[in-house]
């Protein structure tokens, strides 16, 4: 029975996980079909961003909460207009142009900071349920997975910025007609999804271990993820994430973490070949 | 410029590669003969993806997988057999095998641009793992370890065709690198002036008319990334004739990353501009690593988003167009000065004017 609740909460806290990784890859792709393959990157430059400023004396949570979504989301910010904006309906060049700019973090992270980086312990305790103990933070973890899909939903559903998203999401040409710059939308979409993803580095940073390259661990899990959960960003990304997560959790109890992965990758694959739409282009139509 | 013209510089570099390959030995040292055997067994990577993405329009952003199929393969054969003929065949039959298996599920399920690439990508990921984890006694092939992280040592490099006791001398496995690499590439040129060469190209342009003339895009573009893949396994075992080692990281996501770059600069839509852009960057990639002032990855990135925004279509394309700009002005020159008294003879009669 432990053990049962032990499990589930792992397969929870993998979900959650998933879908904080996923989120902002998710807002860029379903507004402006740019896949950024300098996703984990971003990820990465949020965990630094929570890491240093909590060992420079600032308080963990706000680190967290407030220090590495700012810092990635000026960030994106840059990036958009320096280099995405130019690639906006070239699919294939604005992948190779993130990938580009994947390695280029990367390199100057490396040549920056070196290739190690000191960690933040991981704050709040541990609890026991009968025999078996977990940390406070997969809770914390999955408060904040839960969060983010509110805010997110909130303001895609019930603010005017909300609204002039979806509709530069649905045509940008007519929104243009309305008086909508939709060059102004995409950048501010574009920020915002690297403000959630610096969150998700944010928080995931003390339970990761920091180094330049962590992001090209998350960057084909969140991939799979966002393709395979389709064009809408809360409902796809959320059933995606589940699904997989639960999936990955699973394997990883019955065999090993290493299979748990294969066995997630595989079967994201046979989901695109059934739906190459993604699981929100068959079920969840018309959902934000 | 005219098709002559271009099939006479095409067979002109076929000399001058063939030139070069021979008397390579004499000029460079052992060190550098060695780099440059790696370079090669690269650039044959590099050529089955240029073919498959330029001329297929298959973007696959996991080649590596194919490349690292066909150097497992021809460890484990050559472990096994003691004899690197039959290996050679299995580095090109088992990726080819998996290609055909996997561009099936793929192709026949009508299944296009970003997923393929991101379908490619998870397979070169699953590959990861899966070798990753091969660690324990259980994962023997015969007599072959695969080693997991570690990889497999002192894999037997090549020999004379059937007499193992032969062992080719550095030299050697230079000119079977640098010929296997000519004859590839003129193989594909040979194919792409073929009838399969032209479909393939009509089928890159426009899938849907190619299918309205008659022509199944589904098995071409299977046939193109079968093919993609077994050259792709053959590049594997050249690479593992040169170190006499395989891992793991053959399938890391760095590698992928790595021979997309070079199709980038080279350029896509010639078999010649994967050659050329591997050999600049891992070049460039070999001289940052003896300098250690930049890192790798740095300049790696920064001369990838360069291309893409302001050279994208790669150097090769580029000289060749305006070696064609400036050939183009001269032969209209020369015309101008043959027949410049009948041209202003016509242009100076009023259009229309009766």
């Amino acid at each position: 029975m432990d053990l049962a609740a032990i499990v589930a909460l792992n397969v929870v806290n993998g979900a959650a996980s998933l879908f904080l990784l996923c989120l902002g890859l998710a807002i860029i792709f379903g507004m402006m079909r740019i896949i950024n393959l300098a996703h984990g990157e971003f990820v990465m430059l949020g965990a630094y961003a929570a890491v240093i400023a909590a060992n420079a004396g600032i308080n963990i949570w706000i680190s967290m909460l407030v220090v590495a979504p700012l810092v990635v989301g000026l960030f994106g910010l840059v990036v958009e207009r320096c280099l995405v904006r130019f690639l906006y309906g070239r699919l294939v060049d604005s992948m190779l142009a993130t990938w580009g700019l994947s390695l280029l973090i990367i390199g100057l992270t490396t040549t920056i900071f070196g290739n190690t980086m000191q960690g933040v312990p991981t704050p709040l305790g541990g609890f026991a349920i009968g025999n078996y103990r977990t940390s406070w933070y997969t809770l914390f973890l999955l408060a904040v997975a839960l969060g983010m899909m509110a805010i997110v939903y909130a303001v895609l559903r019930y603010t005017r910025f909300g609204l002039i998203a979806r509709a530069v999401m649905q045509n940008p040409d007519m929104a243009a007609v309305l008086g909508v710059n939709p060059a102004h939308i995409y950048m501010a979409t574009f920020s915002l999804g690297a403000a959630v993803t610096g969150l998700a580095g944010g928080v995931l940073a003390p339970v990761s271990g920091i180094t330049p390259v962590m992001g090209s661990a998350y960057v084909a899990k969140a991939f799979i993820t966002v393709v395979g959960g389709g064009a809408a960003i809360i409902s796809g990304t959320l059933s995606a994430s589940g699904l997989f997560g639960f999936i990955n959790q699973l394997g990883a109890y019955f065999t090993t973490p290493v299979y748990g992965e294969v066995i997630l990758f595989l079967s994201a694959i046979v989901l695109i070949r059934i739906l190459p739409q993604g699981i929100s282009g068959r079920f969840f139509k018309g959902t934000v | 410029m005219s098709d002559t013209v271009k099939l006479s510089a095409q067979i002109a570099a076929v000399l001058v590669a063939c030139i070069v390959v021979a008397v390579m030995p004499l000029y460079a040292d052992l060190f550098q003969l060695m780099q440059f055997t790696l370079f090669a067994s690269m650039a044959v990577l590099a050529l089955s993806l240029g073919f498959i993405w330029g001329f297929g329009g298959i973007l696959c952003f996991g080649q590596t997988a194919f490349f690292g199929l066909g150097a497992y393969a021809y460890a484990v054969a050559a472990i096994n057999y003691g004899d690197s003929t039959p290996a050679i065949l299995c580095a090109v039959i088992v990726p080819a095998l998996f290609a055909l298996a996997l561009g099936y599920f793929v192709f026949y399920g009508r299944i296009s641009d970003v997923y393929l690439g991101v379908i490619t990508l998870t397979v070169t990921l699953i590959l990861f793992n899966v070798f990753n984890s091969t660690a324990g006694d259980e994962y023997t092939i015969g007599t072959a370890r695969l080693g997991g992280f570690n990889g497999m040592p002192a894999v037997p490099t090549f020999n004379m065709p059937f007499d193992p006791t032969a062992i080719l001398y550095p030299e050697d496995s230079w000119y079977v690198t640098g010929g296997a690499l000519i004859a590839i590439y003129v193989g594909l040129r040979l194919l792409l002036r073929s009838r399969f060469g032209r479909v393939a190209i009509a089928v890159r342009e426009n899938e849907t008319r190619a299918a309205l003339l008659g022509y199944d895009p589904r098995v071409v573009k299977l046939w193109v990334f079968v093919l993609g893949g077994a050259i792709a396994g053959m590049g594997g075992a050249l690479y593992v004739n040169w170190g006499a080692f395989v891992g793991p990281t053959i399938f890391a996501l760095s590698l992928s990353a790595e021979i997309i770059i070079w199709i980038c600069i080279g350029g896509l839509g010639t078999l010649i501009g994967p050659i050329v852009g591997c050999f600049l960057i891992q070049y460039l990639v070999s001289q940052i690593g003896s300098q250690q002032s930049f890192n790798s990855n740095l300049v790696l990135g920064a001369i990838l988003i360069v291309f893409v925004l302001l050279l994208p279509q790669g150097l090769v394309p580029t000289l060749r167009n305006l070696v064609a700009a400036g050939w183009y002005r001269v032969s209209e020159r020369r015309r101008e000065t043959g027949h410049g008294q009948s041209r202003q003879m016509t242009a100076g009669q009023p259009v229309g004017a009766e």
